[in-house]
């Protein structure tokens, strides 16, 4: 690109510094204008890269200072410890969150056992067992479970799992069911625990396997007894973030779980998340300033609290346990 | 190597001297892991089985132009796919630019420091955010405290925000790619920072970039709770002319028809996500296509 073996800007200036009598190699005006610039240019990348920490920011003080208000009408003890959710009913509300959180933990539980297994044993699978042609095949088909909007998980859960599934096994199922949720959140999890355990499973060094083969051990002792234990930070880690993506998840169980918040004790009956219950405050119509309006604020802060001990618990773990190779 | 392997602990000696039944678990455990897979496989057919059977038969060129309506006949998506035009052309103008540089930023100028990290870690602990807290991040800003009201203009910002770590991350993963040799090629001729950045590093980070922005774009098409608590409207009779009015996405006509318990009306919300799935599978093979014709031209 630059031609001009000089200051290389590009810029065409009047003659040529070297012959300048007296003058410096340098054209200065060419370096304090660039000067400028890379100055200029610094600064406008880094009021950039500020706003990143401008969301955070602000998501803790919206959060925060809503819930101020809630808290003002509600006490907090009550809110934390109460087993009766009854924002809905205009005359004798009672803010204990406990069924929202059992509702939320209930889903969070579930999906992982369908999650878990399964995404693990994927990723078992596509790195140590596929030949390279399977794994292209079924990498992109596994990513692509990940792409679908979960608004069409909602509504196969609702459509689909609930009438076609469990009806058909345990017909006392409700419509509104935390099972059939937690079962869509489960496949919508599975492609983040294969990859990212797959990314682990893929960065144990090949001569731990070759040391194990050598020894004789069959293809099943290598995964179970070397490589799953000597990846097993980086697949902690990722049953860590999906476990808070299963917390956050929201248009699932608003669609398929119901809206009837109680403490969740059988899955085949209905319950309401916390994310379920912000959903459905929106979808009605809440008055600005009004309890329930800013119980918005104060449910979402202790969804926005889970979530985020869930990830940096997940990177801390990362950190500390992660076995050094090479 | 800085740890010993783990040494398998349950071997006894009997056990290591049966061969073959050793190998015999050994080709149960490859099936079992084989069917796992296939079972993730299966759920995605099952899922695409259900909804295309259900949802084909109400496929017409009425479902894209007709406005919504009471009766499932009528009823179309017209209003909701401008409504998401609109938020997603407008969150990409916000998001796009201010993602890659971020990313520049972070890549190529930042110090190596504790600030440095410290950014780094917010970028990725926001992206583990769920999208619903961003919605009442939205309501709280955008719509209450800057008093703009249940407008595009609202929900794309929202929407900006939210999509920001992931442009990011992608952006950065892309810059990362590139080797130093190239940077210091252009350092060594003289070139200052920026000119490096600009002539040499960015145009071949493009197709990483690109890659990384369409599928941020595609996961924006299809969220909805961000959208629904920061203010898109159940029932908007007219597309958005600008910045400033009402609008609803494609998303979120789907799930008013859905929470209807009329079965017609479900059917219809079952042809509408064919129609979001032929939009987001779309845009996912312009990124394949997009990665694959940049990439093969170079090799590193």
């Amino acid at each position: 690109m630059a031609t001009e073996p000089r200051t290389g800007s590009g810029t065409q200036t009047d003659a040529l510094p070297f012959f300048r009598p007296g003058g410096s190699y340098v054209d200065q005006k060419l370096l304090r204008r660039q000067h400028l610039t890379e100055k200029t240019v610094g600064y406008l990348l880094l009021a950039c890269a500020i706003v990143s920490v401008l969301t955070t920011i602000g998501i803790v003080v919206v959060l925060l200072a809503q819930a101020v208000n809630f808290f003002a009408d509600v006490s907090i003890v009550d809110f934390l410890t109460g087993t009766t959710w009854t924002a809905l009913f205009q005359n004798q509300q009672q803010w204990g969150v406990l069924p929202l959180v059992s509702a939320t933990l209930m889903v969070t539980l579930l999906s992982m056992l369908v999650a878990m297994p399964i995404g693990l044993m994927s990723a078992i699978f596509l790195s140590e067992y596929a030949s390279p042609r399977t794994r292209a095949v079924l990498k992109p088909v596994l990513e692509l479970l990940a792409g679908i909007p979960t608004i069409i998980y909602g509504f196969f859960a609702l459509t689909f799992i609930t009438p076609s599934i469990l009806k058909v096994v345990w017909p006392q199922t409700s419509v509104y069911n935390v099972l059939a949720a937690s079962i869509a959140v489960g496949i919508m999890i599975v492609p983040l625990i294969a990859s990212l355990s797959e990314d682990a499973i893929r960065s144990v060094p090949s001569a731990m396997r070759e040391g194990a083969y050598a020894l004789g051990a069959t293809k099943l002792e290598v995964s179970t007894r070397i490589i799953v234990p000597a990846a097993l930070s980086g697949i902690v880690a990722s049953f860590m973030l999906a476990a808070s993506r299963a917390v956050g998840e929201t248009m699932i169980v608003a669609l398929a779980a119901g809206s009837k918040a109680q403490m969740v004790t059988n899955p085949l009956q209905p319950g309401e998340t916390m994310t379920g219950y912000i959903v459905q405050v929106v979808s009605g119509d809440a008055a600005r300033g009004s309890t329930i309006y800013y119980s918005l604020f104060a449910v979402g802060l202790l969804l926005f609290v889970m979530t985020l001990a869930l990830n940096i618990f997940s990177h801390w773990f990362v950190r500390r346990f992660r076995e050094e190779y090479e | 190597m800085s740890s010993p392997p783990i040494l398998p602990k349950s071997t006894s000696l009997s056990d290591i001297g049966n061969l073959s039944r050793r190998q015999r678990i050994a080709s149960i455990g490859k099936v079992v892991f084989l069917a796992a897979t296939l079972l993730a496989v299966a759920a995605l057919a099952v899922l695409l089985w259900y909804i295309f059977q259900r949802g084909w038969g109400w496929l017409s060129w009425g479902l894209l132009t007709n406005p919504p309506s009471r009766k499932p006949e009528k009823a179309g998506l017209s209003i909701a796919i401008s409504g998401t035009l609109w938020i997603i052309s407008l969150t990409l103008l916000v998001a796009f630019p201010m993602g890659v540089a971020s990313a520049i930023f972070l890549e190529e100028y930042a110090p190596k420091n504790r600030w440095t990290r410290l950014l780094q870690i917010n970028i990725s602990n926001l992206a583990g955010v769920p999208s619903v807290v961003y919605g009442l991040l939205g309501l709280g800003i955008f719509v209450q405290w800057l008093d703009l009201g249940r407008v595009v203009l609202a929900g794309a910002l929202t929407m900006a925000l939210l999509s920001l770590p992931v442009i990011i991350i992608s952006s950065q993963e892309a810059l990362k790619a590139i080797p130093w040799s190239l940077r210091e090629a252009a350092y060594g001729v003289g070139a200052t920072r920026w000119q490096v950045t600009a002539s040499h590093v960015l145009p071949a980070a493009v197709p990483g970039i690109l890659t990384g922005v369409i599928l941020a774009v595609s996961r924006a098409i299809g969220e909805t709770a961000p959208l629904l608590v920061a203010g898109a409207a159940g029932f908007v009779t007219s597309k958005p002319s600008g910045f400033m009015d009402s609008y609803t996405t494609i998303p979120i006509q789907l799930y008013n028809w859905m929470s209807r318990p009329q079965t017609e009306f479900r059917d219809l919300a079952a042809a509408g996500i064919i129609v979001l799935l032929v939009l987001l599978i779309s845009m996912n093979l312009i990124a394949i296509i997009v990665r694959q014709r940049f990439s093969s031209r170079t090799r590193w």
